[in-house]
């Protein structure tokens, strides 16, 4: 059952290069770590698609990096704006892992400071291309930080339940590393529960529509 | 009566939006499953959106044995797009349909091959099928109305207008941003050029026509049918709105007493002029 409510923006803090937006929650589901919301981005045609951050009491909060027009507009809302919400979307992770490690590069870090609450506050490897981007690992207890060109996969500790979210180079050399893992893909979409067919990512040889069939997939 | 466009609704998924429909219109079906277009299929302009989606649907057989029949359980009338490339491909999907309406898919943008003449693919489906043939057709076009008054001696019980047009976006690096360069554009700035479609194909015909072409309000909806639309269909508003076929049916009762007019049916064809305008405009266009 799709839920979408007019929301108020609370407030927008800046965290490094990226705003964390939070509006009320009103009676919307956080859903789970890995799940995500589309966004009205005022002004353009189309909402955007980000997982939830976090979810502080009555609030619902989004990382988003300002990188378009979509992104932008929506980081540059104020508190008391009002805000069309749809969500939760989607497949999250998995919560029931015996050793997890959570790994982040980049904005892929948006859904972990939720799903390491959710895992009570398991060690976690984040990825920065600069000091400037890292500043938004304060949003991830247990985290080592690895800036560019260290990478996640460097310094990943063996024998654990990964879980990811970042770039598409990133997902694919964990894959290599730990071939269960969970990772949290990435894709332009337009609607979010399935209707346009514009978020198909390949995997294995096959178009997936990641808006229903992830955005959070097991590796086989 | 309120329809979604062909490909921007996925009944199957959020049953309870198809609901708010007068009428579920599926996605494509074409004779041979079909995976579509490699990603990056969308991407959004100043004002619409483009897609090249590339009528990703699992083939006549599969839509037939498991697709239907799990649609006709939802209990909202059907109607079924239907895809091809030979004037035959479509007319032997049309023989196998059942108690549905058809939409012919005639101008789908982003696929490689063209098909057949607009008038031998309906000339074709009208002699394999009785039920009601809707024949959907490009505005990227010279001279629409003539392709409406061809698909209508061809056999056509009615028109959809508009599908979208071709269009292209580029990124900051100057590199298109569908994989495939081009896609369909739809969205708020397709409402124009729908309501000039509309608008010339109700001068030389009365067919039913199901306007669509960027309607997010109950305002744009009552303007496609000043143009003479009798229905309306909704396309890439549902994709941030799914909420938007119950809003603007509200809001259509709403413009049109704004408008002056007690119901939305009784602003039909207002900007088109009167009938016997529309005769004479006949009359000359059968005779030139």
């Amino acid at each position: 059952m799709l839920r979408r409510e007019r929301r108020s923006v609370v407030a927008v803090e800046a965290v490094g290069p990226y705003a964390l937006v939070r509006v009320s929650r009103g009676s919307l589901d956080p859903g789970v770590p890995g799940q995500f919301f589309m966004l009205e981005a005022p002004g353009r045609v189309l909402p955007r698609p980000f997982s939830l951050c976090l979810a502080p009491r009555g609030e619902l909060a989004f990382l988003v990096d300002p990188i378009g027009p979509g992104t932008r507009a929506i980081a540059a809302v104020d508190a008391g704006d009002r805000l069309n919400v749809l969500g939760p979307l989607g497949n999250g992770f998995r919560l029931d892992v015996r050793r997890p490690v959570i790994v982040g590069g980049g904005i892929g870090i948006a859904p972990l400071p939720y799903l390491s609450e959710a895992l009570e506050q398991p060690p976690a490897v984040l990825g920065f291309r600069s000091e400037h981007h890292a500043e938004a690992a304060a949003l991830v207890p247990n985290a080592e930080i690895v800036i560019d060109p260290v990478l996640v996969t460097d310094v990943l500790p063996p024998d654990r339940d990964v879980l990811a979210c970042g770039p598409e180079p990133m997902l694919a050399a964990i894959r290599r590393l730990a071939p269960s893992a969970q990772l949290a893909w990435e894709a332009p979409m337009a609607c979010g529960y399935g209707a346009c067919y514009g978020c198909v990512v390949e995997i294995d040889g096959a178009l997936k529509r990641l808006c229903v069939e992830g955005p959070v997939l097991a590796c086989s | 009566m309120l329809l979604n466009a062909s490909g921007c609704l996925d009944a199957l998924i959020v049953p309870a939006v198809a609901r708010q429909l007068d009428a579920y219109v599926t996605k494509t079906v074409t004779p041979e499953p079909r995976d579509g277009n490699p990603p990056v299929r969308i991407a959004e302009t100043d004002h619409g959106m483009l897609n090249a989606i590339g009528l990703a649907n699992p083939g006549r057989e599969r839509f037939l044995a498991v697709t239907l029949p799990a649609l006709r359980a939802l209990g909202v009338p059907l109607w079924v797009s239907v895809g091809g490339i030979s004037a035959r491909d479509y007319a032997t999907t049309c023989a196998r349909l059942r108690d549905v309406t058809i939409e012919l898919n005639l101008s789908c943008p982003n696929v490689d091959e063209a098909p057949e003449g607009a008038a031998e693919i309906v000339a074709a489906c009208r002699a394999a099928t009785d039920l009601p043939l809707y024949a959907k057709l490009s505005p990227s076009t010279w001279d629409v109305a003539a392709t409406a008054r061809s698909v209508e001696a061809a056999g056509a019980d009615g028109l959809s207008l508009v599908n979208t047009m071709r269009g292209l976006a580029l990124d900051r690096h100057l590199r298109p941003m569908l994989a495939r360069a081009t896609g369909g554009y739809s969205g708020p700035a397709l409402r124009p050029i729908a309501l000039a479609a509309v608008h010339a194909c109700r001068r030389v015909t009365d067919l039913p026509i199901v306007g669509m072409g960027g309607v997010e309000t109950g305002r744009d909806a009552l303007e496609l049918i000043a143009c003479g639309a009798t229905h309306i269909a909704l396309g890439t508003v549902l994709f941030g709105d799914p909420d938007a076929p119950a809003r603007v049916r509200a809001e259509l009762a709403d413009a049109a007493s704004a408008a002056g007019y007690e119901e939305p049916d009784d602003a039909f064809s207002v900007a088109v002029g009167g009938a016997a305008e529309r005769v004479v405009e006949r009359a000359n266009s059968a005779s030139s």
